[in-house]
């Protein structure tokens, strides 16, 4: 045995953690605790509606938590690029509408209306990402108080472009065929978009699983969360990785955007700060940096909301805040976060 | 004498508006260890990291075999072949020790499988923890994940600060002998207050005082210097 063997002693042990136990038995009342007052089939219903909300509330959370975790940057401009996502797609379902693909055309126009919609959103987004990190963003590293400043103030100026380009007023959004109507499952009724929402959700959470734990590039971003300078040092241009981050987050937003307009039918220049409130909790509950902690969030932001708006309207972005406050006071790093 | 692979003219740097690095010159030749001493605010450190572009240069020049770098970004200047370990036993604590050396290797090639191999001939104990969170290792460890990671790549110069900080003597140990086998395949800068690791693994030395080179040249002369040691380093 050398000299380090000794200063080792034996291999290190996964810890037993009743931690883990204590989130699942949490999860599961929160779950299964509103059949106490509502019935299965309603029940049913608002699970399936508060897991299309939070999968859509996942995709802006998660760019807000990777540009926090890796780069640091607190950035309350994020809901705008969620905001300009829902006018692109709006913009994109009207042309196509024109061309009778969207509310009239066959099957395969309206799932391609409902793709070019969400295409052209997370483009814009992801170009809108880039300029905003390169032009704004880059100047205030390492200053929490001037990103803060600078980032609402940019979003306010994203939100009066908005206004000049589509105007102040709500705008109607058109829902392509494919995902009008509902499934009847068993006399659960399930509104087709809701579906699509959660197949999204989950594909780019898996996605991004995969991205962040099987390739250089997510090791990179992992590496980088954790210290940026070691990552720096080892030869990786992390100027490069944080524009990236930046613009794929950004695009996500976007997308989020797309598709929360067409399940709301409807869109208004300030939806992006209502969205940024609550990809806030999200992220807070989650933990700050996580994606998994982002996923678990928003599916807790999700159900909850519309438990809650179901028994008690009132108190449905209540109850998020008094989530988000239980978590902070139990575990302040979120219940993913890294300490 | 052979040409140096690493030369600072008159290097200044500031830092949060003190001047830190007051016109340090020096120079580090291939296949030699040269070892920074000095004492706590010398300026060791910020030398290491204005090298490594971590601390902009004020002014002066710093060339790596002739090619001046002091305008050059952080990972330029490591993709030019300059590693470097930071001091406090610099890991990426939630990585695994086999992904922190992962990320260190951007190609793999026989080169680096046999540099790996030197690593785990060196340091037994990383491939028992391969697959651990590099947070759970002892110091010891994350400092032999640190130095190992960064030698694995074929590095015309390595910059290492302080890796003797807050180990056992036992580990100190063993890591000179490390070191000192590292040393014949790559130069080294060694940033070092265990005067005990400075003059097993150094060839040459510098002595830094407030932001200046005071002293330099060969180990074995200052090992025999009372009077440089017990005025600049405070040993006898």
């Amino acid at each position: 045995m050398n000299a380090l063997d000794v200063a080792v002693g034996q291999p290190p042990g996964r810890p037993v953690s009743g931690r883990h136990l204590a989130v699942g038995a949490g999860a599961a009342a929160l779950v299964l605790v509103p059949l106490i007052w509502i019935d299965p089939t309603t029940y049913l219903v608002l699970t399936v509606a508060g897991l299309a909300m939070g999968m859509l509330l996942f995709l802006t959370a998660v760019g807000l938590t990777l540009i926090f975790g890796l780069m640091d940057v607190l950035n309350l401009a994020h809901g705008a690029f969620f905001a300009w996502g829902g006018y692109v797609g709006f913009s994109v379902l009207q042309r196509l509408d024109a061309l009778g693909w969207v509310e009239t055309g066959s099957l395969g126009q309206s799932v391609g209306s409902t793709l070019l919609a969400l295409a052209a959103a997370a483009g814009v987004g992801a170009v809108l990402g880039v300029v905003v990190e390169r032009v704004v963003v880059r100047r205030v590293y390492g200053d929490h108080l001037k990103q803060i400043l600078i980032t609402v103030g940019l979003s306010l100026v994203m939100a009066e472009v908005i206004k000049i380009v589509w105007g102040p007023n709500d705008e109607m959004v058109l829902v392509p065929q494919a995902l009008q109507g509902s499934y009847d499952l068993f006399d659960v009724v399930v509104n087709r978009f809701r579906v699509l929402a959660v197949v999204v959700g989950v594909a780019v959470f898996g996605g991004l699983h995969l991205l962040l734990r099987r390739t250089r590039l997510g090791l990179v971003v992992r590496a980088g969360v954790e210290n940026r300078e070691i990552v720096e040092v080892m030869g990786y241009d992390i100027g490069r990785i944080f524009t990236a981050v930046f613009a794929g987050g950004a695009a996500l937003a976007a997308v989020g955007g797309a598709m929360w307009a067409v399940f709301r039918e409807q869109i208004h220049p300030g939806m992006g700060d209502e969205n940024l409130i609550l990809a806030l909790i999200v992220v807070i509950i989650g933990g700050m940096g996580s994606v998994t902690g982002s996923f678990v969030g928003a599916v807790v932001v999700g159900l909850a909301f519309n438990y809650v708006s179901f028994l008690v309207p009132k108190l449905a972005l209540g109850v998020n805040i008094l989530i988000m406050v239980i978590v902070l006071l139990l575990r302040p790093q979120g219940l993913m976060g890294q300490e | 004498m052979s040409d140096p692979i690493l030369a600072l003219e008159g290097v200044h740097a500031h830092i949060g508006g003190h001047h830190i690095l007051q016109g340090v010159s020096l120079e580090a030749r291939p296949g030699r260890a040269t070892v920074l001493l000095g004492r706590n605010g010398a300026g060791k450190t910020t030398t290491l990291r204005t090298i490594m572009g971590l601390v902009r240069a004020s002014a002066g020049t710093i060339r790596l075999a002739g090619e001046r770098i002091e305008r050059r970004r952080t990972f330029e200047i490591a993709r030019l072949g300059v590693g470097y370990v930071p001091e406090d036993q610099a890991v990426l604590s939630h990585l695994t020790v086999e992904e922190n050396f992962r990320l260190a290797m951007p190609c793999e090639s026989e080169e680096s499988a046999r540099r790996l191999d030197t690593v785990f001939r060196l340091f037994p104990a990383l491939k028992t923890y391969w697959q651990a969170k590099a947070g759970v290792l002892s110091g010891g460890q994350k400092q032999m994940v640190a130095i190992g990671r960064a030698f694995v790549t074929d590095h015309r110069l390595l910059l290492i600060d302080e890796p003797s900080k807050g180990l056992a003597p036992v580990v100190v140990d063993h890591l000179i002998e490390s070191l000192r086998h590292m040393r014949d395949e790559t130069t080294v800068i060694l940033v070092e207050q265990n005067f005990h690791m400075a003059r097993h693994v150094g060839t040459d030395y510098f002595i830094l005082d407030d932001g200046r080179v005071v002293h330099g040249g060969r180990m074995e002369d200052l090992v025999n210097d009372h009077t440089v040691k017990k005025r600049y380093l405070g040993i006898g």
